[in-house]
């Protein structure tokens, strides 16, 4: 029994020797013919049978004592084996991390949307809501309502397209003033974004193009108030350098009327091509809401006062973008469009 | 609106420069678009006297001059080739390297061989003739006075020195289209007095009534109406002084008697009219609508039928003048009239607009009468034009005249307070300052009982209640006052988006996430658009604009697809290589002829090309859009004239079609010689919009396990995805999902036939599926399948 105990550690020693290549799967292999349960050391402790019973104690001493010995062995080398092949795996799975990624380029936003969401986003902070109103349009809402009658000279500050007598495509977000106030009552803030229409083609015209109309009705609104309101949208659409300037201006439905310039952006104020060496860029029409208009709505206006601002979004986008052309807005060219992420 | 600087300086004594009062003008509403310095072509061309005169020696024709010319050189050596100068004669000197009318330059040289240090100039180098400066038009040299001084820049002696305001008038304030009507704000703005025009006249002892009978029968479209006769004419030039300033203006010196009409019409903005008396038959003058079909040929020759829409005044026996607009060919001036008759008057404003715009005919008057003429004015004009008369001796006038309709208008008086034009400005302005301020503007401001009873000039029509004082105030005092304050007053309220309005917003940030890029594109197009994908049908059902920019922007579309078809062209022409886009618009939807309200239906339209690209990949942006709405779309086969016929299908929602997407027409594609495959479709958004918009609620997470099982189905290859999916769905109550995930086409399964192998997903409501349900429920789903799809599990 002794020998065979010792033949077998010498065995172990031998193969282990001889066979230095082993993998995991081969060393398992190993370890099973010696350590399974019908391995050779488990097959020595079924031997104790055959074993005198006062050698058992030292023979079954020296049997826990191979077997001791062989399980730390074969720990050994499967740890170092294991190792061995973790690092070959790697190395064989070296890949070039220079080469493209794999993702799905995410799209765009129109510039003009991007606009939208940013005064939409500054003047709901002050409590405005949106409508939108039809751009097929009544000529009562496009014009009668807002104090330019039929054949009023004020007609041609603005080439309309019409439908017929009563239809047109609306000139101005303005309208939407009217649908409001005649479905609410004041207090009203609200802003009406969309598609307007006018029949003039160039560089910085489009036969259709985008206004947004604010609105607010209430007690004791002033002048002031708007110049107030407009501060606060220029500082936060443009820098917070940004100036505004009033100046007198005409529109029927408001009185008085103001064109309202801010301080360009571009040179801060000091002159340059974009504002054509002038320092100031002419953004919006503005003014105290014309009585009349508030009369037509049915709201009496000794009571209520309110002021209304109206504005173009690519007039916006081109100058806070940069774009020279208003026609490239439209053209839907991915390579333009893709410059604006969202 | 052209104002010359020196013309108001004869109103108002101005001592700033025309930069300056610029941009007075500028910040009290009146914006100078341009101005213009007259003289900007001529620089360094004096006056010099010629000293001495000789032949050039090698040369018959030339001559060689030596002059002074002041302070730039005693003795100056020009060679000139004009025949009319002789030594001490004082003519105008370009010298060297000045510049002249039409952007000549002058540089030193030699001609023939004699140094010439400049050139002696013509009227018409100076680009000026007899109008600007008497004796310009003669032929050679321009001479002028002997005392001229030496030296001095040509431009201030003839007249080049001035600049023109060209003014954009809003059009609340016709009385400022005019010299005189700017003169009044100008004196405002600079604190000045304004200089009161000469309105008198010699009338002599015969009479306008006596000689011709004047009646308006329509004074509804001619407030005011007035005649006056004027004989012994003397039909000729008019002075210098007076051609200059029409010059100046842009207008052609024609004759006195016309030059005094289009003077007044300049100077006060008043358009008259001078009809000649001896072709007005049977000695009357009638104002009234024209009769139907009624016809007048026009100064200008051209003929129009008329209606009783537009206005013209007649004689006892025919139209005279189309009211307003242009005189007839029949009774106009020539250098032959002898006696004329006056008109000055107030036309209404809308009627002078469509009649100009029915009939296309257009003047200066018509443009002037459009904006609004006010009655005041038609009174002092016609006193104008007769002192003109008088001071050109040119006529002699009578001692009445006819002045039918506002002849004494009641002034507008708005009562008010300082306090209600603070409350509007929202800013402090002093009452002495409001007051000193529509003293200046010619109100009259009288305080009573702490009122302020203001007096609204007579030719300030556009002002009628505090709002309008508030505005003059505030644009005089000077809107950097305005120093902004918080709409203090205000009530609180909260704003933002509503629901359906975020949800729009949700499905872009939705597609962008996807790749794709939004357009924006003309909501009109083409009829060609609707002939090209085959849908002339349609076509005739949209509104088409009465008065496009051109025939390619004349329909309000019914389908974003021509605009994104166009777009995605565009884009492979420029040679991009692939592009996802999408629309997000309104079409527009009526019942023709246009009667009612259109309806204007949200569309989303989407259309992708490229790499990578194909049906599927189209699909797939509108079933992300379904997933983020929470609903399922079913697809039909469907045909669309400009589809490609076995890709396109129909997208249905609650088995309504609701949409539709395809891959272009191979044989349209062919003919854009395209070489890349398109994908669109077109989406009814209104109807997924509820959905998006609607408010998101937690379903309980299932308690038991869901069962999955995967069949592969044998069909016949014409039996679509759809329908076996359909048959499946229907087909077990636990059923919650079922979907296709490989197609197999090949020996085992059989020629003719394919295997679609579908996940299907059972989920246990009241208690756990077993293994036993689970097959249960498959054989069931297989004898459905065997019946209506001839399905085999395979």
């Amino acid at each position: 029994m002794k020998e065979q105990i010792e033949s077998i550690r010498r065995e172990i020693e031998e193969t282990l020797a001889a066979r230095t290549d082993m993998t995991s799967k081969d060393l398992y292999a190993l370890k099973m013919e010696y350590l399974g349960k019908t391995g050779k050391i488990s097959a020595l402790s079924k031997g104790m049978r055959d074993v005198a019973p006062e050698e058992r104690p030292a023979v079954g001493k020296l049997v826990g004592e191979v077997r001791q010995w062989a399980e730390e062995r074969f720990a050994a080398l499967e740890e170092e084996i294991g190792k061995r092949e973790l690092s070959a795996k790697i190395a064989s799975e070296k890949i070039d991390v220079t080469m493209p990624a794999k993702f799905r380029e995410t799209g765009s936003v129109h510039p003009v949307t991007l606009v939208r969401r940013e005064l939409i986003d500054i003047f709901s902070g002050m409590g405005f809501d949106v409508f939108e109103g039809p751009e097929i349009e009544k000529d009562y809402y496009n014009f009668q309502a807002l104090n330019i009658p039929a054949d009023h000279p004020a007609r041609d500050m603005q080439d309309t397209f019409f439908i017929t007598d009563e239809f047109l495509l609306r000139s101005q977000t303005s309208s939407g003033q009217i649908r409001v106030m005649e479905n609410k009552k004041p207090p009203i803030k609200v802003l009406s974004p969309g598609r307007v229409y006018r029949s003039d083609s160039d560089a910085t015209h489009s036969p259709m193009f985008h206004q947004m109309e604010g609105l607010v009705v209430d007690k004791g609104i002033t002048l002031n108030d708007l110049k107030g309101m407009l501060d606060e949208f220029a500082r936060r659409m443009f820098t917070s350098e940004t100036k505004v300037r009033l100046r007198p201006s005409y529109f029927p439905f408001t009185e008085p009327s103001v064109e309202v310039d801010l301080s360009c952006s571009a040179c801060g104020g000091k002159g340059c091509r974009i504002c054509k060496g002038t320092g100031w860029i002419e953004v919006l029409g503005a003014g105290v809401v014309n009585r009349r208009v508030l009369e037509n709505c049915a709201i009496d206006p000794d009571e209520y006062t309110g002021f209304a601002f109206g504005m173009g979004l690519e007039r916006i986008a081109m100058i806070k973008y940069g774009i020279g052309d208003i026609r490239l807005l439209f053209e839907g060219d991915v390579r333009f469009l893709k410059q604006f992420k969202d | 609106m052209k104002v010359p600087f020196s013309w108001l300086k004869d109103y108002v004594d101005i001592d700033i420069t025309a930069q300056e009062l610029t941009d007075k003008l500028f910040s009290c509403g009146f914006e100078v678009e341009e101005l213009i310095y007259v003289g900007a072509e001529i620089d360094r061309c004096v006056v010099g006297r010629i000293e001495s005169l000789e032949k050039h020696p090698d040369a018959d024709k030339l001559k060689i001059c030596r002059l002074n010319c002041g302070e730039y050189g005693s003795d100056i050596q020009i060679v000139t080739g004009a025949d009319n100068v002789r030594a001490g004669d004082v003519v105008p000197v370009a010298l060297d390297g000045s510049s002249l009318h039409g952007g000549v330059k002058i540089r030193k040289g030699k001609l023939r061989g004699v140094e010439s240090n400049g050139m002696l100039c013509s009227g018409e180098e100076l680009g000026i003739n007899d109008d600007w400066y008497e004796g310009a038009d003669v032929y050679g040299i321009l001479q002028l006075p002997k005392d001229t001084p030496l030296g001095t820049d040509i431009k201030k002696v003839v007249g080049l020195d001035d600049y023109i305001f060209d003014i954009s008038v809003t059009a609340n304030r016709p009385d400022c289209q005019s010299v005189y009507g700017i003169a009044r704000e100008v004196a405002a703005i600079l604190h000045k007095q304004l200089e009161p025009l000469d309105l008198t006249y010699e009338a002599s002892t015969f009479s306008t009534c006596e000689r011709v009978n004047v009646t308006v029968e329509a004074p509804d479209l001619c407030p005011r109406y007035i005649a006056h006769y004027v004989r012994d004419l003397k039909v000729e030039k008019s002075p210098q002084w007076m051609r200059r300033r029409l010059a100046l203006c842009g207008l052609r010196s024609i004759s006195n008697v016309v030059d005094i009409t289009n003077f007044i019409l300049l100077e006060l903005g008043q358009p008259m009219h001078a009809f000649d008396l001896s072709k007005i038959e049977r000695n009357a003058v009638c104002v009234r609508r024209a009769h139907e079909n009624e016809k007048i040929i026009t100064l200008d020759e051209k003929e129009f039928t008329l209606t009783p829409e537009n206005l013209v005044i007649c004689d006892g026996v025919k139209p005279v003048a189309l009211a307003g607009v242009m005189g007839g060919l029949n009774s106009g001036i020539t250098e032959n009239t002898c006696e004329l008759l006056f008109e000055s008057a107030k036309f209404e404003r809308a009627n002078i607009r469509r009649t100009s715009r029915k009939l296309g005919q257009k003047s200066d008057s018509s443009s002037r009468f459009e904006k609004g003429v006010d009655a005041y004015t038609t009174g002092i004009a016609i006193n104008r034009a007769l002192h003109l008369i008088t001071e050109l001796h040119c006529g002699l006038i009578a001692r009445d005249r006819f002045d039918i309709g506002e002849t004494k208008t009641e002034p507008k008086v708005i009562v008010t307070t300082a306090q209600q034009i603070n409350a509007l400005l929202g800013i402090e302005v002093p009452e002495k300052e409001i007051r000193d301020i529509l003293g200046r503007l010619n109100f009259n401001v009288k305080a009573v009982r702490g009122k302020l009873e203001v007096t609204v000039p007579a030719y300030r029509e556009d002002v009628d209640g505090y709002p309008d004082l508030a505005e003059e105030v505030i644009r005089e005092y000077g809107y950097d006052h305005i120093q902004g304050t918080f709409m203090e007053s205000a009530t609180v309220t909260n704003g933002g988006l509503n629901a359906e309005q975020r949800a729009e917003e949700e499905v872009k940030k939705l597609l962008t996430a996807q790749g794709c890029s939004e357009i924006i594109t003309y909501s009109f197009i083409s009829p060609k658009d609707y002939e090209f994908i085959r849908m002339a049908d349609e076509l005739e059902k949209a509104i088409k604009i009465k008065n496009p920019i051109g025939e390619d922007m004349s329909v309000m579309r019914t389908t974003l697809i021509p605009s994104m078809l166009n777009t995605l062209v565009r884009n492979v022409r420029r040679g991009n290589e692939s592009a996802r886009l999408y629309e997000l618009a309104s079409v527009y939807l009526a019942e023709l002829p246009l009667i009612d309200q259109p309806e204007e239906r949200k569309t989303l339209c989407v259309g992708v090309y490229g790499e990578g690209e194909d049906f599927y990949t189209a699909k797939g942006l509108f079933e992300c859009l379904a997933a983020q709405a929470g609903i399922r779309f079913t697809y039909e086969v469907a045909e669309k004239p400009f589809l490609h016929p076995g890709k396109s299908a129909n997208i249905l929602l609650d088995g309504e079609v609701v949409g539709y997407l395809g891959e272009f027409a191979p044989d349209l594609a062919a003919e854009l010689s395209l070489e890349t495959s398109l994908y669109l479709g077109e989406l009814d958004y209104a109807k997924v919009a509820q959905t998006l918009a609607g408010r998101k609620k937690y379903v309980a997470l299932p308690k038991f396990a869901e069962v999955k099982r995967d069949l592969a189905l044998v069909t016949a290859e014409s039996t679509t995805c759809a329908e076996v999916e359909k048959v499946i769905r229907e087909s077990c109550k636990y059923l919650t999902d079922a979907h296709l995930f490989d197609v197999y086409r090949g020996a085992q399964v059989g020629e003719g036939k394919k295997s679609m192998a579908f996940s299907v997903t059972f989920t246990p409501k009241e208690k756990a599926i077993s293994p036993e349900d689970a097959d249960g429920y498959v054989k069931r789903i297989l004898k459905a399948l065997h019946e209506k799809v001839g399905a085999e599990l395979r």
